[in-house]
Formats: structure tokens, C-alpha cells, sequence
């Protein structure tokens, strides 16, 4: 592969990348922002959570088909109250991870 | 808490590990990918640094080894990361008058995971963005270090051991449990949720994510807006 251009390549997706992240960072937090904007913000990151979580346990394959009952759907619910019950990330990573193990093991 | 730089270290690292953990076989994946489509473990590790986002830097390698031009790689990458745009805007609301240097140093580690984390701890505790900047640079270490020992033979480690594959998962799990603060916010999520997945069948790539969650998110507001007129007419 050519060098010059494998860092054109890394240059232009770091550019890409950055611009969305430092934007909204910088123009957002120099100024008093409307009411309306702050509780709408408010609402983004349970949206997005559960944007990115829900597709994560209950869609697999490529192409992509909804699949209720999987490895990953199975171990979220125990997960997903342990969590609910203790409120601790650490337990509920490692609890998680077991779960997952398991069913993967023994279930499919 | 402490406000020395040590304590500010130790929190932010607690805070970031379970995002580490989540990073390393993810990472240790990208490198094999990386090196078998030709990459040196410095051009990984280089794109890691300088990238800093998972899945576009998957597509990018597949792109990269069916010959895409520069600009076709970048568009994707951009579309790819729209959604930290949300997610920056968000944390906004958290970094008030912070300085231009903070915010470019801060921007730089801007990702689904440590977004999660960070938003979590802004509300539920004492939390500086000292300690928000250090959860970035440390997931961020963690992420380019496994990609370039992924590269330089990373198929030794064998793959799902111990459920390593559903940290980032359990993770989320944890994360959107903090975020709960109220009827409210479990149906947004729940909105949010079921959209996503109708969205991700129906649609390619992962705008899925910004659709739904600005749908969603509007949904929430108004919602809330409309909690709130009831509640002053019957007051």
C-alpha cells in the first residue's frame, strides 16, 4: 500500500472525525444556551443509550435481521436488573460478562 | 473527593476501566484485520491515535483493501461518526466556560463509551471535568495499545474468552440504568429504542442512531413540555 497515501487517508478521517466532536463542544459551551436547548439536551443521552443498545442485543447477522431471543437479549435482562438493583457498573460488567459466557457456552 | 492530581487520576481510571476492558478485544480485532489487509502495526496505531473511532476504522481497512479513493473513505467516516455531534452537544451542557485548549483536548476523546460514562457521573456525583478528561485519554490509551498489539499478531488471544465481547454491552446496560431519572425518560428510551431497531432493519449503515435518537429525544421534550402544561392547569 502507499504510504503517502495511506496518510492522506488517516489524515482526512481524523479531520472528519474531529469536526463533529469539537464543534458543538466549542461553540455550545462559550455561550448561555436557550432553555429549551438545555432540556432538550437533556433527553439526548438516554436516547441515544438505548439507540445504540437496542439494535445491539436484538438485531444480529448481516444482512442484519431482528432477533428477540439471542445470547446477547438473554444475558441483558439479569444484567439489566442487577444493575436496577445495585447500581454498580463494575458488578454489572463482570455479571454481564459471565452470563454472556455461559449462554454462548452451553446454549447455542 | 480530593482535589489533588492523583485523586483525579485514580477516579477518572475507576471510572474508565470497565470502557478498557470493553476496548481490548475490539481492539485486538481491528489490528489482526488491520495487518492482514497490509497495515504496519505503526500506520495502525497511527490511525488509531489520530482516528479514535472504532467502526469507521473497521470500514475503513475493508474500504482501504477494495481500493477506495481518500474522499469516499472519509464521506463514510464522516456519516459514520455524525452522531458524536449529539453527543459533544450534550456534553456541553456540563463544560460552561471551559477554555478553548480544555475543550480541544476534551473533544478529542469523544466516543459512545466514554460519552456514557462521563454523562452518567456529571449527574449522579461530584464529578470535574478533570476527571471527565482523564475516563477519554484513558480508554483512548487503551484502544490504540490493543490495536497495535492486535497488529503485530493479536490472533493468539482466542477469541470471546470469558464473555469479553459483552463488556461494552453490560456496560450500556449499567449506564442507561443511571440515566432513568423518571417516567419520562424510560418511555424517550424505550422510543428511542424500538426506532432504532425498525430503523436499523430498514435502513444501511448506522444513521439509525442519530435518527432515532433526535426523533426520540424531541418525543421526550414534548412530552415533558406537556407533563408540565397539565400539571400547571390543574395546580
Amino acid at each position: 500500500m502507499l504510504d503517502r497515501e495511506y496518510l492522506l487517508v488517516v489524515a482526512g478521517m481524523g479531520l472528519v472525525t474531529y469536526a463533529p466532536r469539537w464543534l458543538p463542544l466549542f461553540f455550545l459551551s462559550q455561550r448561555q444556551m436557550p432553555q429549551w436547548l438545555v432540556e432538550w439536551l437533556d433527553m439526548i443521552p438516554v436516547a441515544i443509550l438505548c439507540a445504540l443498545i437496542f439494535p445491539d442485543l436484538f438485531i444480529s447477522g448481516e444482512p442484519r435481521h431482528f432477533a428477540l431471543f439471542q445470547a446477547k437479549s438473554l444475558a441483558a435482562l439479569p444484567t439489566l436488573a442487577f444493575a436496577l438493583k445495585t447500581r454498580s457498573l463494575g458488578g454489572t460488567v463482570v455479571l454481564g460478562m459471565l452470563l454472556y459466557w455461559l449462554l454462548e457456552k452451553f446454549v447455542s | 473527593m480530593t482535589e489533588t492530581w492523583k485523586g483525579i487520576w485514580v477516579d477518572g481510571c475507576k471510572a474508565a476501566w470497565p470502557i478498557c476492558m470493553g476496548y481490548v478485544p475490539i481492539g485486538l480485532a481491528f489490528g489482526v484485520l488491520a495487518q492482514k489487509a497490509g497495515l504496519q502495526p505503526w500506520q495502525i496505531g497511527m490511525m488509531s491515535l489520530f482516528v479514535f473511532a472504532g467502526s469507521s476504522q473497521f470500514i475503513a481497512v475493508s474500504m482501504l483493501s477494495s481500493g477506495a479513493s481518500v474522499a469516499a473513505i472519509a464521506m463514510t467516516t464522516l456519516v459514520v461518526n455524525l452522531r458524536h455531534f449529539l453527543m459533544s452537544s450534550s456534553l456541553a451542557v456540563h463544560l460552561q466556560g471551559s477554555s478553548w485548549k480544555f475543550l480541544t483536548a476534551f473533544a478529542y476523546g469523544v466516543t459512545d463509551e466514554s460519552f456514557a460514562v462521563n454523562m452518567a457521573k456529571f449527574r449522579s456525583e461530584e464529578w470535574g471535568k478533570e476527571r471527565a478528561l482523564v475516563v477519554n485519554q484513558t480508554a483512548n490509551a487503551a484502544w490504540v495499545l490493543s490495536t497495535v498489539i492486535g497488529g503485530y499478531g493479536g490472533e493468539f488471544i482466542p477469541a470471546g474468552s470469558f464473555g469479553i465481547d459483552y463488556a461494552l454491552s453490560a456496560m450500556f446496560l449499567a449506564l442507561v440504568v443511571f440515566q432513568l431519572r423518571g417516567r419520562i425518560y424510560v418511555m424517550t428510551g424505550l422510543a428511542a429504542g424500538v426506532l432504532a431497531v425498525i430503523l436499523a432493519l430498514l435502513l444501511p449503515g448506522n444513521s439509525y442512531v442519530v435518527i432515532a435518537s433526535l426523533l426520540a429525544a424531541t418525543f421526550g421534550f414534548w412530552l415533558r413540555r406537556y407533563a408540565r402544561g397539565r400539571k400547571a392547569i390543574h395546580a
